[in-house]
């Protein structure tokens, strides 16, 4: 444990004023995108302040995505573990399926304040270029996902949906076709499109203000998990739990909860075919620290500063590097992060199938299968609260597969 | 900070009534025994300032020209060693013409910097821009290199608007690149009559040369922008130019050599048309 924490007197200051959280974060961005980084920073700190943007996002929360979603006791997998109080908090019964809409909702109603009148984004599994997708169409606006090739085919539905819904959808075949290169794309987009057009980060990642934006709309996550235990339970959970990509769902059921020093936090990063094999998403476990997309965080790469890809069943976490925050939290040792393999994460998907008659998206039978490990080791009266971020209809086709099932 | 080669290039340019020709290549493009053959060729062929690509696996402010360039590089096996390799190589022979390496941050960050810049400094490398260090980020790498006597480039933009220039301006040295479009290099032509009237407006506010680059293709083109600026930089051409000199297995031929040289000729020409009036 660093001699910092002692030094801190929370964990939930951060960014500082240059969008650092410790030497993680920052503005790393080309100069074109200075001014408007800027320009959207003093946008969302006014917006912070205003009550009818507060008021505005509120009630499309309630009544367009459906929050709060409930935060449900598991009796069955309780009971298969055989330890833990094991909850769910059940994003993935938010509208599009998970809980991109959080952050989609608070960032469109900031574009539309800003006058702007297009949008992009960037998407892997294609969650959250749906629930941007799906703003888009609520409010009118012009809408631009880039989207890996690779992951376009292995997510055919949700490109269906966006098209749908409107949206354009560009396949990037630049690099390897996935996460990283349709950031890039979009990166690309907006610096010959700054003027017109607001860039809309799906996860607590990029250039200050975004990880601290995003992760402020994900918070309702954890602010609802309080309220929700206390009114179940009388008393906060012990553990929390959430999947790692780039880190939105795990920093929103985190953040309102780092200060308190009674709950144990886990993060699960995606092992892909085992972190020692070099196929695996997980940043903070098999990456060291580097600069990318607008932050200083850590990164898979060679030895040469090369970004390498990363790997994981689910193409929601295949992203090669992390929210800066995350990096922070793991250099303080506030949170604990692990990895799963992809065959963990299958017996997971398919044991909470069975056992909840809930199918959970793949990203989060990432959490479960860590919780499968963690819970049996805990006592009977330890409240566990896992994030059920996704759900997983989108991935059925693709498990299928992967079980050797022709559908 | 002390004299560089950039800094009396520019000078003796100026002296001349002319601006100067810069030309991007990517270090190790289509290899590192190829490119450093041709970059020692520049020079004669015309270009008064070398811009030397460090390739990144994700070079997010870079068109499709310079993105496959930067692969080919990479997929060859180019490395920040050989990089500095060449440079210190060319400066065996060419002990004037500035070199200016350009690039990301990330494979500067886990050299590390500090010996990054050491290792620069004496290779014989001049200047240094790098796409993803704004001026908010100056401790990193711009002041570090002031100390060892490399000059840190600064891109001026067309959102750059009066309050954000002096933030620009601040620890700029060498000259400034003013980036002629809001995109992605090798893209749409730049309006002269525009430029220049941005060139000149930020002229009120420095002393330092501007470079203008982006999307310059044509002699034409560089004849129309050397008018009004200090110089003119092309970099996505050139790179064009030597794929298109590559064999069908993407391996150098002699034309991987050849096409750019020829086209630096043609269009480092334009620099000179302002001298015939």
């Amino acid at each position: 444990m660093s001699s910092n924490e002692t030094i801190l007197n929370s964990f939930r200051s951060g960014p500082d004023e240059e969008g650092a959280f410790g030497h993680f974060g920052g503005r790393f961005v080309a100069e074109t995108l200075m001014p408007l980084i800027l320009e959207l920073e003093e946008a969302y700190e006014t917006a912070k302040k205003d009550p009818d943007y507060a008021r505005e996002l509120n009630d499309l929360a309630k009544h367009y995505a459906g929050r709060p979603s409930p935060l449900y006791f598991a009796p069955r997998l309780t009971e298969h573990f055989g330890g833990a109080k094991i909850y769910f908090k059940r994003d993935e019964l938010n509208h599009t399926g998970s809980h991109k809409i959080n952050n989609t909702l608070g960032q469109i109603l900031l574009a539309k304040r800003m006058g702007k009148k297009r949008i992009i984004a960037e998407t892997g599994a294609g969650q959250h270029g749906v629930a941007t997708a799906t703003v888009a169409a609520r409010f009118n606006m012009e809408c631009v996902v880039y989207m890996g090739a690779t992951d376009i085919e292995r997510q055919a539905p949700n490109v269906f949906r966006m098209k749908l819904l409107g949206a354009t959808v560009i396949p990037v075949t630049a690099g390897t076709g996935t996460l990283k290169d349709a950031m890039n794309e979009a990166l690309r987009d907006w610096v010959a499109n700054v003027e017109s057009t607001f860039y809309l980060i799906g996860t607590a990642a990029g250039p200050h203000p975004y990880p601290a934006m995003v992760r402020d709309f994900q918070s309702v996550i954890g602010n609802e998990v309080r309220e929700q235990i206390m009114e179940a339970e009388g008393r906060l959970p012990d553990s929390l739990v959430a999947c790692i990509g780039g880190g939105s769902n795990a920093i929103g059921l985190f953040h309102p909860f780092l200060d308190d020093k009674g709950v144990d936090i886990y993060g699960v990063e995606a092992a892909g075919k085992g972190v020692e094999t070099g196929e695996h998403a997980a940043s903070l476990n098999g990456g060291k620290p580097g600069v990318l997309h607008g932050n200083r965080t850590y990164l898979l790469q060679d030895d040469e500063g090369q970004i390498t890809d990363a790997y994981s069943i689910s193409a929601g976490l295949d992203y090669p590097g992390i929210g800066p925050e995350h990096s922070w939290l793991k250099e303080q040792g506030r949170v604990n992060y692990v990895a799963v393999t992809d065959n963990e994460a299958l017996d997971a998907f398919q044991l909470c199938t069975k056992l909840e008659g809930i199918i959970p998206a793949l990203e989060p039978a990432h959490a479960l299968a860590f919780v499968e490990k963690l819970a049996p080791t805990l006592s009977r009266d330890h409240l566990l609260v896992m994030n059920m971020c996704g759900r997983g209809d989108k991935d059925v086709f693709a498990v299928a597969g992967y079980l050797g099932v022709g559908l | 900070m002390i004299e560089t080669r950039i800094d009396r290039r520019f000078a003796a340019l100026k002296n001349e009534g002319r601006a100067a020709f810069v030309a991007f290549v990517t270090a190790g493009d289509p290899d590192t025994k190829t490119s450093l053959e041709l970059m020692k060729k520049l020079p004669s062929a015309g270009a008064d300032v070398i811009e030397l690509g460090m390739p990144f696996s994700d070079p997010m402010a870079d068109g499709p020209a310079v993105q496959y360039s930067s692969q080919r590089a990479l997929k060859a096996g180019q490395t920040m060693a050989k990089t500095l390799d060449m440079v210190r190589e060319f400066r065996k022979t060419d002990k004037e013409t500035p070199i200016i390496l350009m690039g990301y941050y990330n494979p500067i960050y886990v050299y590390p910097a500090d010996k990054f810049l050491a290792d620069a400094s004496a290779a014989g490398v001049d200047g240094l821009i790098i796409v993803d260090l704004p001026p908010e980020t100056d401790n990193e790498l711009c002041l570090p290199a002031g100390d060892v006597g490399i000059n840190f480039i600064r891109l001026a933009t067309p959102t750059t608007d009066e309050k954000r220039l002096p933030a620009v301006l601040r620890n700029a040295s060498g000259f400034l690149y003013y980036v002629s479009i809001a995109g992605i290099t090798g893209t749409a032509p730049p309006d002269p009559a525009v430029v220049h009237e941005a060139v000149a407006a930020i002229k009120q506010s420095t002393d330092l040369p501007i470079a203008v680059g982006f999307g310059v293709k044509t002699r034409q083109q560089v004849s129309d922008i050397a008018r009004g600026a200090d110089g003119v930089v092309v970099g996505s051409a050139i790179v064009s130019a030597i794929a298109d000199g590559l064999d069908s297995n993407g391996l150098a031929t002699r034309e991987t050599i050849e096409r750019p040289l020829a086209l630096v000729q043609e269009l480092s020409r334009g620099v000179f048309d302002i001298l015939d009036g």
